[in-house]
């Protein structure tokens, strides 16, 4: 790695279809060059990286679109759009894709629902407290069904409660069939949620456990 | 196909709406140069047009002929410079087809020639050149025919007005060419401040998985509203500005430049394609410019 993204080493890890997985570590250790090699935001300069049956590193400029559409993305900062209604915000990863306007009309209500939100719809996110913001930000990355969530710290910005609510949310996703991959520093959740957590220390694996840390 | 084209046209008016401040600086600076190109444009043709009278108009040499050459001897002198590649048609007139159209241009006043009892006008051959740049040689083979009074030729007058063309049109095209590379140069910096207010929103397409021309799309056509909106303002002002200065000062610049001025209408449709394309394009350029940067990773 080069410019002032941490590097990663020797990193073999094989994250199964269904499975969820907690990338734990200090601040500074690789865990979201790691989430950004997955999505090519940057590439390996060597090695393999499989999403599915795609190697990443390998892959053309003109592929990432469609890797991206089977990966949704959480953050701890929701990224959510500021002028567009949580409608909007969720429709637009739908128009993206391009689906059918009718398609967009049918689906985006229902997720908002499965979410909790239906009644915010037409609110703009500064509306919107932080949780219910990170609960749209997860409404539009399941929106089209990827085969992979990617969460980076997605309770970093909320209180314990919240938090705990939206931790319940990822596991509903993934109880749905969804690989959900989740970074966090939270110890805590990692320890309460009970699932494999895989520990990032300076770029290497240190510990791959199962049922919260070890 | 229609979809996309759709979510395309929209979020360019969206946004055209949206970025109001920033839409109508790009607009007001490709109006700006477009105004300033309109102006050389139409000084240009009309200079042109000028040139072009100027030079229909000098490319006779009138060859005055002695009293005592007789039609016989016109004849031989006419029929040699006929046959000569750079003379196009050569007329013969007597003198008394020369006292009439001196009357003529007399006009009302032409009862002043009446106290003549002689016609003192000359016979005279009007040679007619195929093309003005052998205007010189052919009047010095007129010269030396025998049975010649005179050899009238407007030279030097004509090379100093195709002279002055040649520097105005020269100096046109540059002024222009340094134009349009500071329009783009303005829109695309411009269009790049767009870019950068909506760098989250280009980054969160890309998350979810959005083509790099579905990002491109509307930000193009956005550019190219914003050429087409400056191109029809700077048309508008151009062609009322200039119909109104034809109106008033046309008939003083005719007599002036021995030349009608050209026609707003025509000026009208030629400047709408030539402001059309080149807002569109310059537009288009300036956003595609202003892109590269955020979509290549």
């Amino acid at each position: 790695m080069y410019g002032n993204h941490v590097g990663l080493k020797d990193v073999t890890l094989s994250i199964d279809k269904g499975e969820f997985v907690f990338i734990v570590g200090p601040s500074g250790s690789g865990k979201s060059t790691f989430i950004k090699l997955i999505s090519r935001e940057l590439k390996a300069d060597e090695g393999h990286i499989y999403v599915g049956d795609k190697d990443v590193v390998r892959m053309s400029n003109r592929e990432i679109p469609d890797l991206r559409r089977s990966i949704g993305m959480v953050f701890q900062n929701f990224r959510l759009l500021p002028n567009k209604t949580v409608y909007e915000n969720v429709a637009f990863a739908m128009e993206v894709v391009r689906s059918p306007r009718r398609t967009i009309k049918r689906q985006v209500p229902q997720i908002l629902s499965v979410m909790g939100i239906s009644d915010k719809a037409k609110n703009f996110p500064h509306e919107l407290s932080m949780g219910e913001q990170q609960r749209v930000a997860i409404a539009r990355a399941v929106i089209n069904g990827p085969q992979v969530l990617i969460a980076d710290e997605p309770t970093g910005n909320l209180d314990p409660e919240t938090a705990w609510e939206i931790m319940k949310l990822l596991d509903l996703i993934n109880r749905r069939g969804t690989t959900v991959v989740m970074v966090t520093h939270a110890i805590d959740i990692v320890n309460r949620m009970n699932k494999r957590a895989v520990t990032i220390e300076a770029g290497r694996i240190t510990g791959d456990s199962k049922g919260g840390l070890a | 196909m229609f979809r996309g084209l759709r979510y395309t046209i929209r979020e360019s008016f969206v946004s055209l709406f949206r970025s109001k401040v920033m839409t109508v600086a790009s607009v007001f600076s490709i109006t700006a140069m477009l105004l300033i190109l309109g102006l050389f444009f139409l000084l240009t043709v009309n200079v042109n047009m000028a040139t072009e009278g100027v030079k229909n108009q000098f490319d006779t040499i009138e060859v005055f002929l002695l009293d005592e050459t007789t039609e016989e001897d016109a004849a031989i002198i006419s029929k040699s410079l006929t046959s000569m590649d750079q003379v196009a048609d050569v007329q013969f007139i007597s003198k008394d087809q020369a006292m009439a159209e001196f009357r003529q241009r007399f006009g009302s006043n032409a009862y002043l020639l009446d106290g003549l009892t002689t016609n003192p006008l000359p016979n005279s051959l009007r040679v007619k050149l195929s093309d003005i740049q052998d205007g010189e040689l052919v009047a010095e083979i007129c010269r030396n025919f025998s049975g010649i009074e005179d050899v009238r030729y407007y030279q030097s007058e004509i090379s100093k007005i195709l002279d002055v063309t040649d520097v105005l049109q020269k100096g046109a095209l540059i002024i222009i060419a340094f134009l349009i590379i500071v329009s783009v140069v303005v829109v695309s910096n411009t269009i790049k401040l767009t870019v950068m207010s909506r760098e989250a929103e280009i980054r969160i397409m890309k998350n979810v998985g959005a083509t790099n021309w579905f990002i491109r799309g509307p930000l193009l056509l956005q550019g190219i509203l914003i050429g087409c909106i400056s191109a029809l303002i700077a048309l508008g002002v151009t062609f009322f500005v200039y119909r109104e200065f034809v109106a008033t000062y046309g008939s003083q610049v005719a007599a002036l430049m021995t030349m009608e001025m050209v026609s707003p209408e025509f000026m009208l449709i030629n400047l709408a394609w030539i402001f059309a394309a080149l807002g569109a394009s310059i537009g288009a350029f300036g956003s595609i410019i202003s892109m590269r940067k955020f979509l290549k990773a």
